[in-house]
């Protein structure tokens, strides 16, 4: 039975790593290479690099980080963040990336999707997701631009369409529950993971163990992902695991 | 000298790492002079079986390929063990041949593709282990397999048939104990 994946976030920015809190006030935490050998030692499934950088330089400094890191560290590895095109695909997988992450750009062009799986596999190709429950329209909608523009997409149309173009995989963050350490956004997540048979990794919300396994005893999604808690150690992914051990969650013991 | 068969399909950056990680010289070639060369063979691969069927066709590297399984340890990793059986569903071609049996879609109630982390099932106690699998379409076949992974059905996740083997997962992905069992298939194998 396939394991469920507990999934460290590294926002990175220029080379540092970083940690938004709802996105905004960012804060130095460290090294990316140090940070993933730490999180591999400790028991990672995967790692997730979130390039924030604004510059092309900030960019150019992540495949630095990436092929560094692909020297030592032997889990898979997910870049996301500023990825405009197919060049920039093949660069990322060059330097040593597993998965690539789109987010922005495929909702601008999607037929990047179509053209980025078909050139280098579905497998490769993440969609990463930033949702927002609007109120008034009651209905979720995708954001951009690491969550500060709105658009008119509904996330759940998104994600048929994106399987449909050939993504490999889905990246969902909860923009309403991302940094309120109150759990997963099960409601979202059950919706989605019902509408595509691709995997889903969830991410925001995360605050304590039990809502990992909250999140897998509660939905069918693949993964977790989190960031600061794991940064700060405020929770340890052994602790995670153990109690996903606990409640008969099928989990990777190291 | 270990030879990456590089004929321009998937990313093989990682296994080059793994590879020489352990320890070995690796030379990442398809010129079927240095391919003879070297002490072992490894076709990588991640893609299309129809894509990677005609890059090989198109680099003229069938003859070679054909004279390097009859003479010198041969390992074929994801796509490039899929590409080792009679045929594939996938772009509906015929495959090397090397080994009997059929690739095909993941079908059930499970998500396509088997993602993630699975446990092998083997005779072999070394190899009861989590590794790191991603692909959507599976083996077909009864014979010379070593290991096995439980998705709903079994898929093959390892096989042996003397120096020719083939690994379904990535073993360059899966940890330290991938590595292992990495260099275990470089070392001659899972056969007692």
């Amino acid at each position: 039975m396939i394991k469920k994946r507990i999934i460290p976030c590294l926002d990175v920015k220029d080379g540092m790593v970083v940690k938004g809190i709802q996105f905004k006030g960012l804060r130095d935490i460290g090294n990316p290479v140090d940070l993933a050998k730490r999180y591999n030692a400790l028991g990672a499934d995967e790692l997730v690099f979130l390039d924030i950088s604004a510059t092309e330089t900030g960019h150019a400094l992540m495949l630095d980080v990436i092929k560094q890191t692909a020297k030592e560290l032997f889990i898979p590895m997910t870049i996301g963040g500023g990825i405009q095109s197919v060049a920039d695909i093949s660069a990322l997988l060059k330097a040593g990336a597993d998965k690539v992450s789109l987010n922005s750009s495929a909702l601008r062009n999607p037929d990047l999707i179509k053209e980025a799986s078909e050139k280098f596999g579905a497998q490769c190709i993440c969609i990463a997701l930033d949702a927002k429950w609007d109120e008034e329209k009651q209905d979720w909608f995708c954001y951009t631009h690491g969550g500060k523009k709105a658009t008119t997409i509904r996330a759940l149309d998104w994600v048929k369409t994106v399987e449909a173009l050939g993504a490999g995989e889905l990246l969902v963050t909860s923009m309403d529950y991302d940094g309120m350490k109150q759990g997963f956004d099960h409601t979202l997540l059950k919706l989605i993971q019902d509408t595509v048979t691709i995997p889903v990794i969830a991410s925001g919300g995360a605050g304590n163990a039990e809502h990992f396994t909250d999140l897998f005893v509660e939905t069918d999604v693949s993964a977790g992902l989190a960031a600061s808690i794991f940064h700060d150690e405020h929770v340890s992914i052994q602790e995670v695991k153990d109690l996903c051990m606990k409640k008969g969650v099928p989990i990777r013991n190291v | 000298m270990i030879a990456i068969v590089d004929y321009g399909l998937g990313n093989i950056a990682n296994l080059t790492n793994a590879v020489e990680f352990l320890g070995y010289e690796v030379e990442v070639t398809n010129d079927p002079e240095r391919l003879k060369q070297a002490d072992r063979i490894i076709l990588p691969g991640v893609g299309h079986f129809k894509d990677a069927m005609n890059k090989i066709n198109e680099l003229n590297l069938l003859p070679v390929l054909e004279q390097l399984k009859e003479t010198k340890p041969f390992l074929g990793i994801c796509l490039g063990m899929q590409l080792l059986f009679d045929s594939s569903e996938e772009g509906s071609v015929k495959g090397l041949g090397y080994l009997p049996g059929d690739v095909k879609k993941i079908t059930g109630n499970v998500s396509v593709p088997h993602l993630g982390w699975n446990k092998l099932a083997s005779t072999v106690p070394s190899l009861n282990d989590d590794v790191y699998f991603i692909h959507s379409f599976k083996v077909h076949t009864d014979q010379n397999v070593i290991a096995t992974a439980e998705y709903e059905e079994d898929v093959v996740a390892i096989v042996q048939k003397d120096q020719l083997i083939g690994i379904q997962f990535h073993p360059e992905k899966s940890g330290e104990k991938g590595l292992k069992i990495l260099d275990q298939a470089l070392k001659g194998g899972f056969l007692s």
